[in-house]
């Protein structure tokens, strides 16, 4: 799994008319594909009261779950990037018996309802959960605090990253890897020197998308973290209740949300064109 | 003197070989695709693991495993061998310019930063490079990757030196230019050169070991491998032809007059002894003088006829050329008759003797 790639790179090859394209039927489903996507981006612009708008997100519950989901989701990406890599380079750079189940269980958060990843970590986490007894001697108490929130996020967005890090790490292949070693380079220096400035692109995007993902938490958060305001009430949980109580507050929240996401698209593109 | 010996079995690859390199030795390994010799330089780089078998370069044993008794297997990693790889592509990293690529070396081996510069700047330069310095890999072209590489290979100042067909993945025009600084670079090192181009052999090594079905097949000084090849392969490639004399500033004239003109790879001077190198399938056979291009005319006679691979090899008494079956019968050929051997300026290699 890769980011979308930024339009190529060389205007004058994509003006030119391609000899074979795609056949025109295609363009119907396409453009009800994309129609399906932006029409609901444009229903909450359009549903935005832009009077009260100011007011509404600058709220102190709003700027207080806003600060938290930046904050959080800020460190489950450095959490994702610390484990993630390691993770990645051991499946893409190693073979063990066993490797394919590991590989699976990894990835498991992917398609796992967020829901019942929640549940799994106040089973394992949690006060009566299987560390928790450990964890309670030690004078540790995870469930229902911002942690929580960044052990959940982490949980759901870890295999974003390892996913499209291995992917980057198998396509740059060994070869590099083997010259730096005859060129006297030990294993630590080639991975510094050459491994990940090589897999660099694929690395962001994977940090790029855990961190959205982290972002729009919501499932495994409220299971495991509940919903504290300031602790561990982030953006999308907020915007979950104002919908109940104010409606025009959770549209507001909503479009913060969606600008947060594509500034954020925005910066790795540039990024990489850079 | 010796300084690097080895003896590997790989199993699944068929390799059962051990030879070894002198101090200040290039040594050329020939032999056909599949013959094992990119399994040989993965085993002495240390990127594969031989079953069987032993290695030494200088004092440091390279690995000792397999073997029945021995109280415990060794195995160096490739980044402590001393050993450097030069690959048919450069693999230059993509990331780093050409300086910061041939410093990559010294730096890992603990020099500062601006050591391991200096280091590159002079390496860069003895390959002819210096203007490159600052490009990144995807500005510079084959040949000039190739060059880097190899200022990169050498900036480690390696023990032993393996080079994989160095010049099989550049430009036919390019090659003489890489062969001519390799043949500079490589003079007192211990090198194993895998090719499959005997005038690389011929210009570049010592001696020559031809391998094949992974066995080592022949061994021994390279002139006298090409000049009376035992092994199939070895006499395939051989039957170069080779015009010696002295270098008159237009080309090589042998004592009977002949004169054969080509491209210097050398820095030869009028008045050198020289010799003239180009392959019999570079050689066009006519019954008339052909007109054209500028080329090398020789009147010859012809004085035997050998099938060789799917071709004709005529040989006349000093030369030979390869035709295929259809010229053979279109020119009359036959012992005894007399035709006109060409050869293009361009497919003629002079080199100092």
């Amino acid at each position: 799994m890769s980011w979308p790639r930024p339009g190529s790179p060389h205007p004058e090859v994509a003006n030119r008319t391609r000899a074979v394209g795609p056949p025109r039927w295609v363009f119907v489903p396409a453009a009800a594909g994309a129609v399906f996507v932006v029409l609901p981006l444009a229903a909450i612009i359009a549903r935005v009261r832009w009077s009260g708008f100011l007011a509404l997100v600058t709220s102190d519950s709003s700027l207080a779950a806003l600060a938290l989901s930046l904050r959080t989701s800020a460190t489950s990406t450095l959490l994702c990037v610390g484990l993630g890599v390691p993770m990645a380079m051991v499946l893409a750079r190693t073979s063990f018996p066993g490797q394919q189940v590991l590989r699976s269980l990894v990835l498991l958060p992917l398609v796992l309802p967020p829901v019942v990843g929640g549940i799994a970590l106040l089973y394992t986490f949690g006060r009566r959960g299987l560390l928790g007894h450990t964890l309670e001697v030690l004078g540790i108490q995870v469930a229902f605090t911002t942690a929580a929130v960044i052990m959940a996020q982490t949980f759901v967005a870890l295999p974003f990253l390892v996913v499209s890090l291995e992917g980057a790490l198998r396509t740059s292949g060994e070869r590099y890897e083997a010259v730096a070693a005859t060129l006297g380079a030990g294993p630590t220096t080639v991975f510094r020197r050459v491994t990940l400035p090589l897999v660099l692109p694929g690395l962001a995007a994977g940090a790029v998308l855990s961190f959205a993902r982290s972002l729009g938490e919501f499932g495994a958060t409220i299971t495991f973290a509940g919903s504290l305001q300031g602790v561990t009430r982030t953006l999308p949980l907020e915007i979950y209740l104002q919908r109940e109580v104010d409606p025009d507050a959770a549209v507001a929240l909503s479009l913060v949300l969606v600008l947060v996401a594509v500034l954020v698209i925005g910066l790795v593109r540039a990024g990489r064109a850079a | 003197m010796t300084v690097f010996e080895l003896s590997a079995t790989v199993r699944h690859r068929g390799l059962h070989v051990a030879f070894s390199v002198g101090e200040h030795e290039v040594v050329a390994l020939l032999g056909p695709n599949g013959a094992g010799k990119s399994t040989v330089l993965s085993v002495v780089a240390g990127l594969l693991r031989p079953d069987v078998g032993h290695a030494t370069l200088g004092e440091r044993v390279l690995f000792d495993v397999g073997r029945p008794g021995a109280s415990q297997a060794s195995f160096l990693p490739a980044h402590r061998r001393s050993v450097a790889l030069l690959a048919q592509q450069p693999l230059l990293f993509p990331h780093l310019t050409a300086r910061d690529n041939v410093a990559f070396g010294p730096r890992s081996a603990g020099r500062s930063r601006a050591e391991s510069r200096a280091i590159a700047t002079r390496w860069l330069a003895e390959v002819d490079a210096t203007q490159l310095a600052h490009r990144r890999p995807a500005q510079l072209s084959g040949g000039q990757a190739q060059r880097v590489a190899v200022a990169r290979a050498l900036a480690t100042d390696p023990g032993l030196l393996l080079m994989d067909e160095p010049m099989a993945a550049l430009d036919v025009a390019v090659a003489p230019t890489l062969r001519q600084m390799l043949r500079r670079v490589l003079a007192d090192r211990a090198v194993v050169i895998v090719t499959h181009d005997v005038l690389d052999a011929l210009l570049l090594a010592d001696r020559v070991i031809v391998l094949e079905n992974g066995h080592v097949v022949e061994d021994g000084p390279t002139s006298q491998v090409l000049a009376r090849p035992r092994s199939a392969f070895a006499a395939q490639i051989a039957g170069l032809n080779m015009v010696r004399g002295t270098y008159d500033g237009r080309g090589v004239r042998n004592p009977d007059g002949l004169l054969i003109e080509g491209l210097t790879e050398d820095r030869v001077d009028p008045g050198d002894s020289a010799v003239a190198v180009f392959r019999p399938s570079a050689v066009g056979v006519y019954t008339r003088p052909p007109g054209g291009s500028p080329r090398n005319v020789i009147d010859v006679t012809v004085t035997e006829l050998e099938p060789h691979g799917d071709q004709i090899r005529v040989r006349t008494a000093e030369l030979s050329a390869d035709v295929t079956a259809g010229a053979v019968a279109d020119l009359d050929l036959a012992p005894a008759r007399r035709v006109v051997f060409a050869v293009k300026a361009n497919e003629v290699a002079i080199y100092r003797s």
